[in-house]
C-alpha cells in the first residue's frame, strides 16, 4: 500500500495548553481513515495544522513523498488536500453552483487581461468551470438547487454542498470534519454512501466523526486522540476493544472495572 | 447591461428589452434635457458621471471584495494631481492626455497596493480606520508639499490644467459642425465621460463573472473558507485595492482636466464618505446600485440648492436653512429611512457570479 500522508511528530501548543503532542500517523492511498476521540482531544486542531490554518510547533507532514509547506493554506490545497468545516462555512450569498465554481478557483488560470478582454481561453475555461461545477453538484445529489443561494439550502444539503466545493479543488485527500453532525438517520446513510462513492472514485478520505456507527462502518483504519496524544491506531474492530480507548471515552482510571 | 436593466423599476422585470432602450435613450438625451434648465445642469451631469466611476470603483473594493475603504478619495486625488503635474504650467510639462491617463491610473494602482500591504490582516472597523487615515495622509501631503520644495502648490492648488485633447480634438472647445450649429464643450465632456463609465461597467461586469469575482465574493462571505479552497487572499486583496484604485485614478485624471484646477479641499474625508454613501444607498455589491446611487446623490444637493432657496424665500421671506445644511439633513434622513425600509439599498439585486446561459446550456442538454 502506498502512503499518501505521513504526519511525523506533530506538536501544537496554545499558550499553556498542549493541544497536540508528537502525533504521528500515516494515511494510505485509497483508504477512509477515521480520527476519533473525546471532545477537546485535538482532532480539529490536527486538521487545522494539516491544512495550514495553524503553523505546527514541531513535526512535519509528508504528502505524496514531499514535505508540505506550513501555514500556507492555498499552497496545501494546490498540493491536493481539501477540507470541510465542523460548523458549515459556505459562501452564504453565492448560489450552490457559484460556491462550487469558487472551489474550482485554484485549478483555473484566466488572467486579469484575459478576463477584461474575454479572450477565447477565458470564455472556454468559464464554460468548463460551470460544467464541472454542475457535474459536482449532481455527484453529491443537489443539482436541482444549482441556482439556490447557499444560505437558503437545508442543513443536509449545505453539508453536501460543502463537500462538493471541497471536491472541486480536485483533492487527493479529502478531510471531513464531523460531516454527519446534526444529521438524521436517513441523511447519515446517504452521507455514508456518498463517502464510499468518493473513495471508490480514487479520493482518500480522512474523517473526524463522533457517530460511532458511521466510523465503524466506513473507516478502514481509525486513530484515537486523547488530550492531544495518539493512544491507538488500528482497524475499527480492534480499536473498539482497546483498553486505553475505552478508558478515554468512559473515564476509566484505576477505579474502573 | 443585463444588470443595469434591473435598475429600471417595473419595466426592468417585464420587458428587459424596452428597459434597455430606455436606459440608452436617457443616457444620450440627459444633457440635452438638462441644457433646457441651464448650462450649469449639464456640468452637474458631467460631475455625476465622474461620481459614477468613483462609485463603481469603490463598489469593487467594498461591495465585491468586502474591504471597507474610507479613504477611497485618495486615489481620486492621486489621479487628479498626476494629471495636474504632468499637464499644466505648474512644472511646465504638457504631456498629451492619452499619455497621462494611463500614468494616473498606474500611480493610483500603486497607491492602492501601498495601502493594501499594511492592511492585509485587518478587517471591519480596524480596516476602516486605517484606510480613513490613509485618505487623510494623502490629502495632508497635497496640502503641505509646497515647502521646502514646491511640489503641490499647497492649499492654493494647481490651476490652468490642460483640457482633455483626444488626438488633436480639444474637448474644452465647442465643436463647430457648420457655420450656425456648434456642439457645446460640456456635451463633448458628457459623452466622453459617458463612454468611460460604459467602459468601466463592462470591465467590472467581466471581472464580477470570473474566477476573480467569485474569489472576491468568497473572501467577502467567509475568509477562512476561502483560504481553505485555495484562494490566495493576500493577492486577491491587493488586486481589489489596486483595481479599485485604478478607477479612482482614471476618474481623478478626468476631473483634473475637466475642472482645470485641483486643490486639496476637493479630496476631503467628506468626499470619501459621499462616495461610500452612494454605493450603500444604491445597493452594495451590484453595478446598477452604484450607478443609481451616484446619480441620485450627485444630483440631490444641486436640486436642493435650486429648489430650497427660492422656496424658503417665498414661504418665509428669508433663507432659514442653508442648502448645505439641508443636504446633510436630508442625506442622513434618507440613510435612516433606507436602513429601515430597504436595508439592501435602492436596487437590492443579487449580483451574479456565473453566466446563466452556461448553466442553461448544460441543464437543457
Amino acid at each position: 500500500m502506498i502512503t499518501l500522508l505521513d504526519a511525523r511528530n506533530i506538536g501544537k501548543r496554545f499558550g499553556g495548553l498542549q493541544a497536540l503532542t508528537d502525533v504521528s500517523l500515516t494515511i494510505r492511498k485509497g483508504e477512509v481513515y477515521g480520527l476519533i476521540g473525546p471532545n477537546g482531544a485535538g482532532k480539529t486542531t490536527f486538521f487545522n495544522v494539516l491544512t495550514g490554518s495553524y503553523i505546527p510547533d514541531g513535526g512535519e507532514f509528508v504528502f505524496n513523498g514531499s514535505e508540505l509547506p506550513s501555514g500556507k493554506p492555498h499552497k496545501i490545497v494546490g498540493r491536493g488536500i481539501a477540507r470541510t468545516f465542523q460548523n458549515i462555512r459556505l459562501f452564504r450569498d453565492l448560489t450552490a453552483l457559484e460556491n462550487v465554481m469558487a472551489g474550482h478557483h485554484i485549478r483555473t488560470k484566466a488572467t486579469i487581461w484575459g478576463i477584461l478582454t474575454q479572450n477565447r481561453f477565458t470564455r472556454e475555461e468559464e464554460r468548463l468551470t460551470t460544467e464541472r461545477a454542475y457535474e459536482m453538484l449532481r455527484y453529491v445529489g443537489i443539482e436541482r438547487f444549482a441556482e439556490t443561494v447557499a444560505k437558503n439550502l437545508s442543513y443536509g444539503d449545505q453539508r453536501r454542498l460543502e463537500i462538493a466545493r471541497a471536491l472541486a479543488t480536485e483533492p487527493q485527500l479529502l478531510a471531513l470534519d464531523e460531516p454527519a453532525a446534526g444529521m438524521n438517520a436517513t441523511e447519515t446513510r446517504q452521507l455514508k454512501a456518498l463517502i464510499e462513492q468518493i473513495r471508490h472514485d480514487g479520493v482518500t478520505v480522512m474523517l473526524i466523526e463522533h457517530d460511532v456507527k458511521l466510523v465503524m462502518g466506513l473507516c478502514d483504519r481509525v486513530a484515537v486522540l486523547d488530550f492531544g496524544r495518539k493512544i491507538a491506531e488500528d482497524v475499527p474492530a480492534e480499536v473498539q476493544r482497546n483498553d486505553a480507548v475505552i478508558n478515554a471515552y468512559l473515564g476509566g482510571g484505576k477505579h474502573a472495572h | 447591461m443585463n444588470e443595469l436593466v434591473s435598475a429600471v423599476p417595473w419595466l426592468g422585470k417585464r420587458n428587459p428589452m424596452a428597459a434597455r432602450w430606455l436606459i440608452i435613450i436617457i443616457a444620450i438625451a440627459a444633457p440635452i434635457i438638462a441644457m433646457q434648465f441651464g448650462r450649469s445642469w449639464v456640468r452637474i451631469l458631467d460631475f455625476a458621471l465622474l461620481y459614477m466611476m468613483l462609485a463603481l470603483g469603490l463598489n469593487l473594493v467594498v461591495g465585491f471584495a468586502g474591504l471597507l475603504d474610507l479613504g477611497y478619495i485618495a486615489f481620486y486625488a492621486v489621479g487628479a494631481y498626476t494629471f495636474a503635474f504632468l499637464a499644466s504650467p505648474h512644472f511646465g510639462i504638457h504631456l498629451p492626455f492619452w499619455m497621462v491617463l494611463p500614468l494616473g491610473a498606474a500611480f493610483a494602482a500603486l497607491a492602492g497596493i501601498m495601502l493594501g500591504f499594511p492592511v492585509l490582516r485587518l478587517r471591519g472597523d480596524y480596516l476602516a480606520i486605517v484606510t480613513l487615515g490613509f485618505g487623510e495622509i494623502i490629502r495632508i501631503f497635497m496640502l503641505n508639499l509646497n515647502y521646502p520644495i514646491n511640489i503641490t502648490n499647497g492649499p492654493q492648488g494647481i490651476n490652468a490644467i490642460d483640457p482633455i485633447v483626444l488626438f488633436g480634438w480639444d474637448l474644452s472647445r465647442n465643436l463647430q459642425v457648420t457655420e450656425d450649429i456648434s456642439i457645446h464643450s460640456l456635451y463633448l465632456y458628457y459623452y466622453f465621460f459617458l463612454a468611460c463609465v460604459v467602459g468601466s461597467v463592462i470591465f467590472i461586469q467581466r471581472l464580477q463573472i470570473s474566477r476573480v469575482g467569485r474569489a472576491w465574493a468568497a473572501m467577502r462571505d467567509d475568509e477562512l473558507a476561502a483560504k481553505a479552497i485555495g484562494i490566495n487572499t493576500r493577492n486577491l486583496k491587493l488586486l481589489a485595492f489596486s483595481l479599485g484604485a485604478t478607477f479612482g485614478g482614471v476618474a481623478g485624471c478626468l476631473f483634473g482636466a475637466f475642472q482645470g484646477f485641483v486643490s486639496p479641499e476637493s479630496f476631503s474625508l467628506m468626499e470619501s464618505i459621499a462616495v461610500l454613501t452612494m454605493v450603500v444607498f444604491g445597493g452594495m455589491g451590484n453595478i446598477a446600485g452604484a450607478i443609481v446611487g451616484a446619480f441620485a446623490l450627485a444630483l440631490l444637493p444641486e436640486i436642493l440648492r435650486d429648489v430650497a432657496v427660492p422656496m424658503q424665500q417665498t414661504l418665509f421671506g428669508k433663507v432659514i436653512l442653508d442648502p448645505e445644511v439641508l443636504r446633510m439633513l436630508l442625506l442622513s434622513l434618507a440613510m435612516i429611512l433606507m436602513m429601515l425600509l430597504r436595508p439592501a439599498g435602492l436596487i437590492p439585486a443579487r449580483a451574479r457570479y456565473a453566466h446563466p446561459e452556461n448553466l442553461h446550456r448544460i441543464v437543457n442538454k
